[in-house]
């Protein structure tokens, strides 16, 4: 059976002044062999002190985003052949402070997310039945409603590493949802949140959140669409 | 280990942050002070797993009734659901489905823009004739779709959450529910909350087999924590299969795909639910479904080199409406299956994927404890969703019913709870309330024994799988019981390996380990017990429904011991609120 080698980043505030790595041999048990299944492999057969979120393991709840080579990926959705290496290094995601080994502390990204408003805001009153939204309408939400909040694309943000106010995609990607969703009146709650220093003008455009994103969304998109709306009402 | 204990009061304390539990709390907090504690993060619930849709008769698009739909919830359950539920459950539906489309749920849309509705498994018109497009849906995300929605309304409503929170006692005290102890397992820090009334939306327990639909967090604590204060587990025995999860993995396969055109195939290449059921084939209700392809396999028409499962064709309905109308599933089944299913078909077998029954609830989500001759409603406490049991869904749930009692109950739950915290003063915590939590938080905080999570729950769930399946007989579950016995004494020479304060998931795992055990052998007694075949139970030694010794319901409590349970049954509730009551059938479709 195939073997890889993980070199795991491990830390303990309990007990360890600095991080390390530690590394750890697993077996590929089948094809297709997930990046989970050997965590949990670790975990439940060599070495149960291994910390790493998960929960629904199958790319929808966003717990389990982690740094595999460098790359920002879920654990549950990434196959181990995939990677084309049979040495792997495991971090946390970056730019966020870690909590103990793969676990890092995101308060901090759902309290940006909330910011900026996430929900529908309506002034006129709801029909009794459902308000009707046109298919080309509600078409203009994919792409923007699948988000699983796992981070991902916020920690490869070196914008959002650098400055610790700054929303980040993923805040952006959430609030361009609801501006565009033609049942939402509240775009001007939101622009200014978003237009704020430590808004969508951060963005470099380099993308890195794109490519990050599990789910192969844009908040790029997201963000460029804010900038032209913000720019078009010479907020 | 820490023991620095925070006190915290609320008028209204939600455990878990599923569909039920956010449906609850941003209810409650429109009135009152209200908090949610759970284990993970709320967008991270398993409610976000949820794929096909969820059910209304709305008739956007053909002539629906929620009269038909409650009918079809009373078949569906095989005769075991309490019909004023029913009726409630149904009846509100398509308001709720509207107030959920208000709040913002991205429903998918009809031409003129209605919200869309699509065929799932058992949903029919006029009593059973044909099938009916009454599962709204977002794409195959409605689940995910819901869970955010409710999520950014509790935001906004002023909920207060406690994420990553393990709840390790519920708390009791003067005959009333009155709060619970809890976890953090980001500090290994204690906090009780105390509150005028408690709301459990704990979720299922569908982690103790081994191929499951479920999440790592489905591992039955809220029954757990119920049953250790004498409370009931109702209908403890029935467990959906469904039959559509991804071969090796478990993972689900909407049973949308067969809304939208899916059919199932044996190794012939044969479309064998026109055998099973000849008037709605591939959408019989999912019982049904599982045992048919169970036996296509047991009788050699099985696919694959072991001849041990069956085939999901949808490729026919073309690679356009795949993927407008099935992204998430063409995601899964190639991650998991390595299937293209705009080509190929995808390999599927029975997966365990939900606790058809629960705590059992009044139509108002009041907790009940009760036996055949009397029952009472708990005061303070409440319970919605999975966790909970009406009940709707009796001994068999239909398909997209699940999500719609989430919201429902969870509505209804919030108010209540709410309601109840208007009326009623903080029941004081009793003395010395938490010991029983703190006395497991210790065992395995200090367990230095021999065995690992990982050899106990591989075991306990090969059991489950094997044992408590399918098809199960006499046999089979006495000796599953047995080995249950020896898992249950194996975790007093346990080990936790981690010792550290700081997001210790080695003590989490023991502590619902120790849960899993107990609602394993709850279950598995109340199984032994029920001697015939009914919706999601079925025995081979006892093939037929008996409704002269069990249209009842089943009620698992603990013995004083708080480990070994005790069988007792309770009266279904047959007559509506206000319509007649549909009498038990033979459940032909």
């Amino acid at each position: 059976m195939n073997t890889v080698t993980f070199e795991i980043f491990r830390y303990d505030p309990d007990k360890d002044k600095e991080p390390y790595y530690q590394t750890y041999q697993v077996e590929m048990r089948r094809p297709g062999y997930l990046m989970l299944d050997a965590l949990n492999q670790i975990k439940w057969e060599q070495d149960p002190t291994l910390t790493y979120r998960r929960s629904c393991r199958e790319g929808v709840c966003g717990s389990d985003g982690l740094n595999v080579n460098g790359v920002n990926m879920l654990s549950c959705m990434t196959k181990v052949e995939d990677l084309g290496s049979d040495h792997i290094v495991v971090q946390p995601l970056p730019g966020m402070n870690v909590m103990r080994d793969l676990v890092v502390d995101v308060d901090d990204f759902f309290a940006k997310f909330i910011t900026v408003k996430p929900y529908l805001i309506r002034h006129t009153p709801n029909p009794d039945k459902e308000i009707y939204q046109s298919p080309e309408d509600r078409k203009k939400l994919d792409g923007l409603y699948e988000c699983i909040s796992c981070g991902c694309c916020s920690s490869s943000c070196p914008s959002y590493w650098a400055d610790k106010k700054y929303l980040g995609p993923n805040a952006f990607l959430r609030a361009w949802r609801y501006i565009v969703d033609s049942r939402d009146e509240g775009a001007d709650e939101r622009l200014p949140i978003l237009n704020d220093k430590h808004g969508v003008w951060r963005c470099h455009t380099i993308y890195n959140c794109v490519e990050a994103c599990p789910k192969e969304l844009n908040p790029t998109e997201a963000i460029m669409n804010i900038r032209k709306l913000l720019l078009e009402n010479k907020i | 280990m820490s023991v620095k204990i925070e006190y915290h009061k609320f008028d209204v304390v939600v455990v878990g942050a599923g569909g039920a539990g956010l449906n609850a709390a941003q209810v409650a907090s429109q009135y009152c002070k209200t908090a949610v504690v759970s284990e993970v993060y709320p967008t991270r619930s398993h409610t976000i797993s949820a794929q096909g849709g969820i059910s209304a008769a709305l008739g956007n698009l053909e002539e629906d009734h929620w009269h038909w739909h409650m009918y079809d919830t009373v078949k569906g359950s095989d005769y075991l659901c309490d019909q004023d539920a029913a009726e409630y459950m149904t009846k509100q539906a398509p308001e709720m489905i509207i107030a959920l489309e208000h709040i913002g749920l991205p429903f998918s849309r009809t031409p003129e823009g209605k919200i869309a509705q699509r065929p799932f498994g058992g949903h029919t018109a006029e009593f059973g004739k044909r099938a009916v497009k009454r599962a709204c849906y977002a794409a195959d995300r409605t689940g995910h779709a819901m869970l955010q929605t409710l999520y950014e309304k509790s935001v906004a409503q002023g909920t207060h959450f406690y994420s990553e929170f393990y709840a390790l006692e519920l708390l009791t005290n003067e005959g009333a529910v009155n709060g619970v102890l809890c976890y953090d397992i980001q500090s290994g820090e204690l906090h009780v909350f105390n509150a005028k009334a408690i709301v459990f939306a704990t979720g299922g327990n569908c982690r103790i087999f081994q191929t499951n639909s479920n999440a790592h967090i489905n591992t039955g604590d809220g029954l757990a924590l119920a049953l250790r204060k004498g409370y009931s587990w109702s209908d403890a025995e029935f467990f959906q299969f469904h039959p559509t999860g991804i071969y090796g993995a478990g993972n689900l396969i909407t049973e949308g795909v067969r809304g939208e055109g899916g059919i199932l195939l044996n190794a012939q290449g044969e479309r064998f639910m026109e055998r099973y059921a000849p008037t709605i084939k591939d959408l019989a209700p999912r019982d049904i479904v599982s045992r048919s392809m169970t036996l296509e396999v047991l009788e050699g028409r099985g696919v694959g080199p072991m001849k041990d499962h069956t085939l999901l064709k949808i490729d026919h309905i073309g690679a356009a409406n795949i993927m407008e109308k099935l992204p998430g599933i063409h995601e899964l089944a190639l991650v998991f299956a390595g299937v293209d299913c705009t080509k190929e078909p995808i390999p599927v077998n029975p997966t365990a994927h939900y606790q058809n029954g629960g705590i059992p609830t009044g139509y108002l989500s009041q907790v009940i404890k009760g036996n055949m001759d009397k029952e009472e409603f708990v005061p303070g406490f409440f319970a919605a969703g999975e966790c909970a049991s009406a009940s709707v869904h009796g001994a068999n749930r239909l398909g997209t019913n699940s999500l719609l009692d989430l919201v429902v109950f969870g509505r209804t739950a919030g108010e209540q709870a709410a309601k109840y915290a208007a009326q009623n003063s903080l029941v004081p915590l009793a003395e010395n309330a938490g010991q029983e939590g703190l006395g497991f938080l210790n065992k395995y905080a200090n367990a230095n024994g021999k065995y690992t999570f990982g050899e106990i729950w591989g075991e306990l769930t090969r059991t489950m799988q094997t044992k408590m399946g399918v098809f199960r007989t006499d046999k089979l579950m006495k000796e599953c019981y047995a080995t249950l016995l020896e898992l249950e004494a194996k975790m007093d020479d346990y080990r936790v390996n981690d010792k550290s304060s700081v997001y210790n998931l080695d003590l989490i795992e023991a502590l619902e380990l120790n849960n899993m055990i107990l609602v394993a052998k709850a279950c598995t007694q109340a199984a032994l017990l029920r001697k015939e075949s009914r919706g999601g139970h079925f025995r081979d030694d006892y093939p037929d429904r008996d409704d002269a010794n069990f249209l009842k319901h089943t009620e698992v409590y603990l013995e004083e011991d708080g480990k070994t349970p005790r069988v007792d049954y309770r009266n279904v509730r047959l007559k509506p609120l206000t319509v007649e009551t549909f009498p038990p059938k033979p459940r032909v479709y």
